[in-house]
């Protein structure tokens, strides 16, 4: 049996079912002390100073360290590869801790004690004397003339703005007869909510500091610590046990540096550095908060003509990730629905709030909802489907990026879009939905979306594996790209019991990551990891193999052109000559020619691929209530060829769920008046409960991908982009209003349906 | 402020263990019996990752102080497997075959509600699921295969 296109039993899920797989807080050493962060409680100022005499009077406090006294190495966060380039270098505006907050709780001092309450009655009693100054919340005034200014380098507080066009707008435009759609569109902030908390614990060991965290990007973190405490990069040892989902948030340094530079100060006791909920919340990072405006010409057929937009992604206080979560949206809109001329502008926008990072599909969630409710507002416009609308506009076939050099080589959409139809029952349902007047309403909606698969060519795409044969011929494979819940051990099992020829039990994947002993790669993001890892897998995967059939040669003398590596057996012409097993033990222990068989390499890829996909919804909407159920929804990907059918669609339903959160209810909320976080914990943010969506369809198309040599691509983050805009556009059927803000919490659907007359109050 | 002997059942084996009474059952099974498969997420009983059962019925430990365990009996998901063979429990089978496991955080406090459900003998529809499960919060899995597993077991037989 082939050990690719199966639906594999996960290697980690007995482990994890048992509760015995170990997480960052199960290996913590009782000896550990505890770390915690004194946080500021002004949304912009500078400490001007903080008394810490009665909090080193607590029983249990081992020591206190202020922004006064930490190194002042500027680092960067995002989980980003290095650059060798500095003009292409993350922006270092981040400390261990700061004197200057710029938003509310940022990190000013910490606490070192024997456990966890003489750390927390010490935060109480640290005095802080701040200069307060004013601070701004929303990107569009942060941008303007007079607004407070957050990083003195970066006037407007615009971290970065790009602009691009194609076409000659103004001929485009001119033709006679065009319409045009001009409006704004508007994605909250929210958060990743893994159920592990971010944690850390750090200690000295020899020259090096030693970090066991839960994190995505074990050795970047390394570069990160190096960075931030002016260390060789070499001193520091990051090591990544089982980790409780990461989402984007740990594709970051997050407290790994600070609670390393902790660890140098407690003689050699680990220091441990467990987050809160509420700090998950905002002292980690957040998705950007994202305003649009589109601007669309098209003619009264719906071919679009020109196409504009402007974008203010909301960075938050720090720069981690940058401007390339709002360049990804910009790659999104221009290609989504190529057209005569169109021209966008992308700014990035510092503002007093929790820093945005990564999140599960990077921009395109937020342009998606932009860009997906403005065509069907168009469709709307023109009473036309939207399904036809975007059949006249989307992507064609043959389509090249020049950048990225990806190709729409097949109709993908088109054949997502059709099996979505079929499951929602497209073609009656959008025909009755049609005029509905009573109190309670059903429409149907849909979105399309593609996404690019690893980050080449922006960044490095380059991993380092090792194979290692055991003595009883089964497969060690170690690679530096990480399991973070996805399934990446499984698929990586099964790619290499295919590519060395044994069976899938056979192979051991070594998931515990150590900077230390693997090598380098890059980690868990870009949903880059099961295409990265087919590259390498089938590299590293022929040399060794080659190793194996040239030992086999020399052992039965049959020359190694004729022997071949089937199910764990030499064999040669169809007959077996030999198990790989006794292969094995003979090689590691031969007298006369030992040899423990391994290969490794680092395996680059200059390539990226695009994946593509739809959401179809149908919704009830009771317009009294101003309440959306969501009755039936489904995702179809064309991920290219599926490793594992069963677990791929198992990533579907979590994204989707998380795209049914950002449309129907989550949103973090800040206090006009003082900056501070209103619901940075579970109860008062909702993110979707059992109870609050409906069975979840994941369906797919498989178009093998020509780059890949497992014909995969990107699947991790894309199940995310397009449920939110398809129940937005299915809620705009049911009622004919557009709902151009996120959540769609009753309060903004109350006030929109009494602006439309819907509702009379 | 103080401490108070208190004695109870955890896993089928009778302890007996001085507590601080301000203690949580979380602490007290991870800290002291080194029980991992109770995790913590928020430590104010929002997201069920901490659930165990006490006297059958699942508590977010977490919220439960440990010295209110006393005289009760206390199961975890360490607690499932049969000693003598070792196999996982039928509904820790059905989480593994139906890929209700993802980043696995939640898993352990998910089975242990599940095993309430087993334990009540009655079977629920689908719905009666998702509010049955609605205390545990996860955010892999969109809960679509932890229903498909729950169904395996007490679901309404079609």
């Amino acid at each position: 049996m082939d050990a690719v296109g199966v639906s594999m039993k996960r290697v980690d899920g007995p482990d994890k079912a048992m509760g015995r797989a170990k997480y960052t807080a199960d290996l913590i050493s009782r000896d550990a002390l505890v770390a915690k962060v004194f946080r500021s409680t002004v949304a912009n100022g500078r400490v001007l100073s903080l008394d810490i005499s009665e909090a080193l009077k607590v029983p249990g406090v081992v020591r206190i360290v202020t922004c006064f006294d930490v190194p002042k190495y500027y680092f960067p966060t995002a989980g980003h590869p290095w650059s060798t380039d500095p003009a292409h270098q993350d922006v270092a505006d981040r400390l261990l801790l700061t004197d200057r907050p710029l938003y509310y709780g940022d990190d000013v001092a910490a606490v070192i004690a024997e456990d966890e309450i003489a750390a927390k009655r010490a935060l109480r009693l640290i005095k802080a004397e701040y200069e307060t100054y004013p601070f701004v919340l929303d990107p569009l005034e942060a941008i303007k003339e007079g607004a407070p200014q957050l990083h003195p380098d970066y006037p407007n507080n615009i971290l970065k703005h790009t602009s691009g066009s194609a076409g000659d707008w103004d001929k485009a435009i001119a033709e006679p007869g065009l319409l045009c759609l001009d409006k704004w569109y508007e994605t909250p902030i929210v958060q990743h909510c893994h159920i592990e908390n971010h944690i850390c614990c750090a200690w000295t060991e020899g020259r090096k500091i030693a970090i066991l965290s839960s994190t995505q990007i074990p050795h970047i973190v390394r570069r990160c610590v190096g960075q931030a405490l002016g260390r060789p990069w070499g001193e520091i040892r990051v090591i990544k046990p089982y980790i409780g989902g990461g989402f984007g948030n740990k594709q970051d340094a997050l407290y790994e540096p600070l609670c390393a530079y902790l660890a140098t100060l407690t003689d050699g006791r680990p220091v441990k550095l467990d987050v809160s909920r509420e700090e998950t919340f905002v002292n980690n990072r957040v998705r950007h908060g994202g305003k649009f405006h589109l601007v669309t010409y098209f003619r009264r057929d719906g071919t679009f003509v020109a196409r504009q937009m402007e974008e203010y992604s909301q960075q938050g206080a720090y720069t981690s990730h940058g401007h390339s979560t709002a360049a990804k949206a910009t790659n999104g809109f221009v290609q989504m629905y190529p057209c005569e001329a169109y021209r966008f502008d992308a700014y990035s926008v510092y503002t007093n709030t929790p820093t945005a990072g990564a999140m599960r599909a990077y921009g395109m969630p937020q342009v998606s909802f932009a860009m997906e409710s403005h065509v069907d507002d168009i469709a709307k416009m023109l009473g036309m489907s939207p399904v036809e609308l975007r059949d006249k506009n989307r992507m064609p076939v043959g389509y090249r990026d020049a950048f990225t050099g990806n190709v729409n080589w097949q109709d993908s959409h088109g054949q997502c879009m059709e099996k979505a139809m079929e499951y929602i029952g497209w073609q009656e349902k959008y025909k009755a939905y049609q005029n509905q007047t009573g109190p309670v309403r059903r429409g149907v909606g849909m979105a399309i979306f593609w996404y690019n698969t690893a980050v080449w060519p922006i960044s490095l795409e380059a991993t380092t594996s090792r194979m290692m044969l055991n003595q009883d011929g089964s497969v060690q494979y170690m690679c530096a790209e990480t399991e973070i819940g996805q399934g990446a051990d499984t698929a990586y099992t099964q790619m290499v019991a295919h590519t060395v020829g044994v069976p899938m039990e056979k192979v051991h994947v070594v998931t515990c990551q150590d900077t230390d002993v693997t090598g380098y790669g890059t980690g868990a993001y870009a949903s880059r990891q099961t295409y990265v890892e087919g590259f390498a897998i089938a590299n590293v995967g022929r040399q060794f193999r080659e190793k194996i059939l040239a030992y086999a040669s020399w052992l039965t003398k049959i020359p190694a052109e004729e022997l071949d590596l089937r199910d764990g057996n030499i064999v040669s012409h169809g007959e077996t000559v030999m198990t790989l097993e006794a292969l094995a033990t003979e090689a590691t222990y031969s007298m006369e020619r030992a040899a423990y068989i391994t290969a490794e390499d680092t395996t680059q890829v200059k390539s990226n691929a695009y994946s593509f996909g739809c959401s179809f919804a149908e919704v009830e909407v009771d317009i009294h209530l101003c309440k959306v159920k969501v009755l039936n929804i489904v995702n179809v990907h064309d991920c290219g060829t599926l490793i594992n059918p069963q677990l791929a669609q198992a990533q579907v339903h979590g994204g989707m769920s998380m795209s049914i959160g950002y449309a129907m209810g989550e949103e973090l909320k800040f206090d006009e008046k003082t900056g501070r976080p209103l619901n940075n914990n579970l109860l008062d943010y909702k993110i979707s409960t059992a109870m609050d969506h409906p069975d979840l369809g994941a369906l797919f198309v498989e178009n093998p991908e020509p780059t890949s040599p497992f014909g995969t691509k990107a699947l991790g983050e894309p199940p995310a982009v397009s449920p939110a805009p398809a129940i937005r556009n299915a809620v705009l059927q049911a009622t004919g209003v557009e709902i151009d803000r996120l959540p769609m919490t009753p309060h903004v659907l109350f006030e929109r349906f009494r602006e439309e007359g819907l509702i009379h109050v | 402020m103080g401490f108070k002997t208190i004695t109870f059942t955890l896993n089928g084996r009778e302890r007996t263990c001085s507590v601080d009474v301000r203690m949580s059952l979380t602490e007290l099974l991870r800290e002291e019996f080194g029980l991992t498969s109770v995790k913590t997420g928020c430590e104010v009983g929002e997201c069920g990752a901490c659930c165990v059962l006490v006297d059958g019925r699942a508590y977010n430990s977490c919220i439960y102080l440990a010295v209110w365990a006393d005289g009760k009996s206390v199961l975890t998901v360490e607690g499932l497997r049969g000693p003598a063979t070792g196999q996982l429990h039928p509904i820790q089978q059905a989480f593994v075959d139906e890929a209700a496991v993802q980043c696995g955080f939640c898993t352990p406090g998910i089975i242990m509600t599940a095993v309430e459900l087993i334990g009540t003998g009655k079977t629920y529809t689908r719905e009666e699921l998702r509010r049955a499960i609605s205390g545990h919060l996860c955010r892999c899995t969109g809960y679509e295969n932890i229903l498909n597993a729950l169904e395996k077991l007490v679901g309404e037989k079609k």
